[in-house]
């Protein structure tokens, strides 16, 4: 595929206005789907069946099968319609939207249309630097998911290709609220950020909800981005893309600037955007033309004859508001008073994804210093180091037991970051690892003596200067005996002793 | 073509000429469908009605691909797709 | 002929409680009597090789000691468009021929539970979509009556084998009368429960907000018994309705003392005036009022100003729903797979298929649906439609609060001839006329033989209608008027069919 032309994004900026949109599915976690009694893959219990075990006859769309709705999904979908600040509709109903795909048991998705659960909302969402940012949500309905298609024969395990597919139905009726923003202007420069920001902001409700397993990369976390430029000046909105399915915070930070700067490249020319989808592709950073919108888009909606509206009684929202967890943003103000730390050293925590395991090595023991040093400094450094997730590589209160045996001068700095080595690497708990490794500080005077001893023998130049009185020559030889220790003593307790040994 | 049919011309000119007389005959009910008449979606009105979050009986994987017209390494085989997901 | 097959489904499982007859011997006369006469009716598109078995299991529970229902060990024909795991389940469609299902339909499980025994599976128009019987794709029923006529649709295959005394007892489905329409033809009971009801879970849905599960009989106690089987609350269809029923068979044995007619209201509708009905069906349904006033009931003219708009909000409904429903048949997880030549796509083996799987008035109704629910039509056509169904519930709620039931001829005109109609699809649709309106506003509508047409010599229905959730008023007005007509009769109006001896075709 050609290589689109894009124009400097500061460039675009200074032309452009962008307007931003998204569409945020979010897999729920019950355990059974939308619309059937069978398993969800989407919790964690039943994630990674083999293909087609996760199958009720309404998830095939088999002939005389019938759907009916999931209690569980319709709290779970009110209490985010609650912390995404929505009205909860007195009455709601679904609706079938119509159209031939073979992931689709039935060839109709039911979903919600003109009458969603949840309308009119706002979420608070932080950018990096701390500042607050309100995003409008115009709707929030529940739907199901389709099933997953897997393309063979072709070079890539693209559509584009294949020579045939092979369709897994354990998705199909994996239940989903859809969160639709309204358009969001003002965002500016800050546009990728704030996408980012959005997505981080979704993730963290939905997480704090307890409604979802919350992972993007399997896919719980859904979201395609709208972008569309406008002249500045100009009041008429421009035609926007909708790239699909991005799937990391951090793509759909990269597919925003680079949407910004392609279609600021067509504009600037002369040229007209299409409206259209756009598929992502993590490999290049770029994204390439989808499906046109057009006529055959006719989804035929109309309100599903097998389900019954759902009307909510003031009594259930009550309830489910009255349960509604701390809002993330003002949880965060909270913490970050409470830990004592400075605006800078909670952004480290925050956009480290680490607050949770912060919080958590806090309440394990350990003072919030340290528990933040241990997860912005060492751990993030392993995970950078092997690719991988700072969050859940160590479990917090192994870090608060390692800090502890820091605090017991059981360990110093250095061999603490060993021990820390040997957790990640599976070896036990930390003090199995001191155990199994011999990590513990020498704390026998008589060992350090008998080193230190040695080392003023064979350095007499430095004897003769400590004698002098010039105490930073011991320097040396504290090295030296750290050395011989294997680094594992208490380098304060040999510089005491050499000064002792020295004076003798 | 949204009913995803594919007819033969035969069919197109004898089912047009048959489709307009029906439409023609069923566009009456807009005579008697004034605004402040409210639509009825479902005969009995009800409201509500759902499902505990419990686990019931799943097919067998046999038993999901016994009708299948084609299938390959537990799922359903088709040729390859043009249009793309929705 | 066998006399187990003239009994009725009530005597015969008196009989065979009593030990007077096995489950074994009814299903054998049953499979005898399928034998030598479905060769010339085809009422049957699959005849259950399981049936003796099922029978020897009701009888060895019987012989174990177990109390079993009323009707235990009585033979039941099931229409196609239940779903059955023991025999294929088509409803009526090359698209489906073979299907095998992984679970029963609930009405089927209900009886298999009561111990009826399923014969085999009835044919019908494609999908439910017809009157006749002929749209069936694997060739017409005949109505046992005249063989050269149909049998009503889409039931057609159920109600002839009941008329043809194949089977005591069949399931029939109701969309816009499949149920009653049928009945009236051939001479036999069909009730079309409310909305709800029945659950539809394991029938293959036509149009989902019109599909009722229903009795189709020879008597209205028969009915009773088999609606008290398969009828009440069903978790797997949302729509079923949670509340008790009462016994329907008892309110049929009630109704039969007659008591019930005096001071009975019974609504006739001015707007379908006797002129819209043949002159047999006409004066057969003022024969029945005339002997229901002399039996203390009041008949009064009502008006149902919107009734005449209900064949147009019909054909927009279920075209639109079944358009939607009937997108699954696409060759992917099931039924049909036509792979045309060259490389196709999964869209060209779609298409393929629906094309040389569905029938030319399936194809018909599907194109008019999508044709229906598409943006810029939507509010002309279907939301217009929807609407038209609330004006047509306003009507009954006002006739209802004047009346206890209101009566109508169930059909326009007798049985017409195979073939008579086919290629016109605006008359064929006419002939739901009287039953539609019960099915878009959800009410229960009964049919019962009221005589035959003195022009043709072929049988009449009449229609009872009662409000939503009032089934048991049917059964026991139904009931009540039965008995006055075979008292009149001096025999059941299907004595007076001609007797099939089988091998004309
Ligand atoms: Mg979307
Ligand atoms: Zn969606």
């Amino acid at each position: 595929m050609a290589t689109a032309k894009l124009m400097d994004f500061d460039k675009a900026l200074e032309m452009f206005e962008p307007v931003l949109g998204f569409e945020v599915h979010v897999e729920l976690n019950t355990r059974t789907k939308m619309f059937s009694d069978a398993p969800n893959p989407a919790n964690d219990e039943f994630h990674g069946a083999e293909p087609n075990t996760l199958i009720a006859p309404v998830d095939l769309g088999l002939p005389g099968s019938l759907p009916v709705v999931n209690a569980t999904a319709v709290r779970s979908s009110i209490s985010l319609g609650l912390a995404l600040g929505c009205s909860i509709a007195e009455s709601s109903r679904f609706a079938r939207k119509n159209y031939f795909y073979p992931d689709l048991g039935k060839n109709y998705q039911i979903s919600q249309y003109d009458e969603p659960i949840a309308f009119e909302g706002s979420v608070e969402v932080e950018l990096e630097d701390g500042t607050l940012v309100t995003i409008p949500v115009e709707r929030a309905h529940m739907e199901e998911d389709a099933g997953k298609l897997t393309h063979m024969g072709g070079a890539t395990g693209r559509i584009q290709g294949a020579e045939y597919s092979l369709v897994d139905y354990n998705r199909a009726g994996v239940p989903l609220v859809e969160i639709v923003t309204k358009p969001i202007f003002g965002a500016e420069h800050r546009a990728p950020e704030y996408a980012k920001a959005y997505i981080a902001a979704i993730r963290d409700i939905v997480r704090g909800l307890g409604i979802s397993e919350a992972r993007l990369e399997r896919g719980n976390l859904r979201c395609d981005a709208n972008v569309s430029l406008r002249p500045r000046g100009q009041e008429k909105l421009g035609t926007r893309t909708e790239t699909k399915n991005v799937n990391s915070m951090r793509s759909v930070e990269r597919a925003v600037r680079y949407e910004i700067q392609r279609q600021a490249a067509i504009l600037a020319d002369g040229g007209t955007i299409i409206q259209e989808t756009r598929h992502w592709h993590e490999d290049t950073g770029t994204t390439s033309p989808g499906r046109p919108k057009s006529d055959a888009d006719d989804y035929r909606y109309f309100p599903e004859p097998d389900l019954l509206p759902v009307q909510p009684s003031r009594e259930l929202v009550d309830e489910l508001r009255a349960a509604l967890p701390e809002q993330p943003v003002a949880r965060r103000r909270r913490l970050k008073a409470d830990w004592g730390f400075t605006d800078l050293e909670f952004q480290d925590v925050r956009n480290g994804g680490l607050i949770d395991e912060v919080e958590a090595t806090i309440a394990a023991g350990a003072a919030p210093a340290a528990a933040r040093k241990w997860w912005t400094g060492e751990i993030t450094r392993i995970a950078n180091a092997q690719d991988r997730d700072a969050a859940g590589l160590v479990s917090p209160s192994d870090v608060a037991a390692l800090q502890g045996l820091v605090d017991a001068g059981t360990l110093t700095d250095k061999l603490a970051r060993q021990v820390l080595e040997g957790v990640i690497a599976g070896e036990g708990s930390p003090q199995q690892v001191v155990d199994s490794r011999g990590l513990a500080v020498v704390s026998d005077d008589g060992a350090l003596i008998a080193a230190i001893d040695d080392a003023l023998a064979a350095q007499p130049d430095v004897l003769a200067k400590i004698k002098d009185g010039k105490v930073q020559a011991a320097g040396a030889v504290i090295g030296a005996v750290m050395k011989a220790m294997k680094g594992q003593a208490d380098a304060a307790r040999v510089r005491e002793l050499v000064l002792e040994r020295a004076a003798q | 073509m949204l009913a995803r049919i594919q007819l033969s011309d035969d069919e197109v000119t004898q089912l047009t000429g048959q489709l307009d007389a029906i439409v023609d005959n069923i566009a009456k009910v807009s005579e008697v469908a004034t605004p402040d008449v409210v639509a009825t979606s479902h005969p009995i009105a009800m409201s509500n009605v759902f499902r505990p979050d419990e686990v019931g009986e799943t097919l067998t994987l046999e038993q999901t691909l016994k009708n299948a017209p084609d299938a390959a390494d537990g799922r359903f085989r088709v040729t390859a797709i043009l249009g793309e997901e929705q | 002929m066998s006399d187990i097959i003239r009994l009725t489904a009530a005597e015969l499982g008196e009989k065979i409680s009593a030990g007077e007859i096995s489950s074994v011997e009814a299903t054998q006369a049953h499979l005898d009597r399928i034998a030598a006469v479905d060769g010339d009716v085809h009422a049957f598109l699959h005849v259950n090789e399981h049936a003796l078995a099922a029978a020897a299991e009701v009888d060895a529970r019987r012989a174990a000691g177990e109390q079993l229902g009323p009707i235990a060990g009585v033979p039941l024909a099931v229409k196609d468009v239940l779903v059955t795991t023991d025999m294929p389940s088509t409803s009526g469609s090359k698209i489906l021929e073979g299907y095998m299902s992984p679970f029963d339909a609930t009405v089927v499980a209900r009886s298999r539970a009561a111990g009826l025994v399923p014969l085999g599976k009835t044919n019908m128009d494609e999908f439910a979509m017809g009157s006749s019987t002929e749209f069936s794709a694997y060739g017409p029923t005949r109505n046992p009556w005249d063989l050269d006529r149909i049998p009503g649709g889409s039931g057609g295959g159920s109600a002839a084998a009941v008329a043809a005394f194949e089977a005591p007892l069949a399931l029939g489905s109701d969309t816009g009368g499949s149920i009653r329409q049928p009945a009236h033809v051939t001479g036999t009971v069909g009730i079309k429960p409310t909305y709800g009801g029945v659950s539809r879970y394991g029938a293959i849905a036509l149009a989902s907000s019109l599909d009722q599960v229903g009795p189709v009989t020879r008597t209205v106690l028969d009915a009773g018994l088999l609606h008290d089987v398969i009828g009440g609350h069903d978790p797997k269809d949302s729509t079923s309705l949670p509340q008790e029923w009462p016994s329907f068979a008892a309110a049929a044995r009630e109704g039969a003392s007659g008591q019930v007619l005096k001071g009975l209201k019974v609504g006739v509708i001015t707007e379908l005036p006797d002129s819209g009905f043949q002159a047999g069906v006409a004066a057969s349904f003022r024969a029945s009022l005339a002997l229901m006033e002399a039996q203390g009931a009041e008949i009064v003219e009502i008006s149902a100003p919107h009734f005449e708009y209900g064949v147009a909000a019909y054909y927009l409904i279920l075209p639109a729903e079944a358009s939607s429903n009937l997108a699954k048949f696409d060759s992917v997880r099931f039924g049909l797979r036509v792979t045309p030549d060259g490389n196709p796509t999964v869209e060209d083996v779609m298409s393929a298929t629906r094309e040389a799987g569905f029938g030319p008035e399936v194809k018909r109704r599907i194109i008019l649906g999508t044709y229906a629910l598409s943006a810029g039509y939507y509010d002309a056509y279907y939301g217009s439609a929807q609407k038209v169904r609330t004006l047509i519930q306003q009507d009954f709620a006002r006739a209802f609060g004047q009346v206890d039931v209101i009566a109508t001829p169930s059909a326009p005109t007798t049985a017409f001839k195979i073939g008579e109609k086919i290629d016109d699809p605006l008359q064929m649709y006419l002939n739901d006329l009287t039953t539609i309106p019960a099915n878009l506003a959800g009410v229960p509508g009964i049919s019962i033989p009221s005589g035959v047409a003195a022009e043709d010599g072929l049988p009449v229905g009449i229609q009872f209608l009662a409000p939503a959730h009032e089934d048991a008023r049917l059964y026991r007005v139904g009931a009540a008027l039965e008995a006055a007509l075979l008292d009149s009769w001096g025999e059941p109006l299907l004595a007076r069919a001609p007797q099939l001896l089988g091998g004309t075709r």
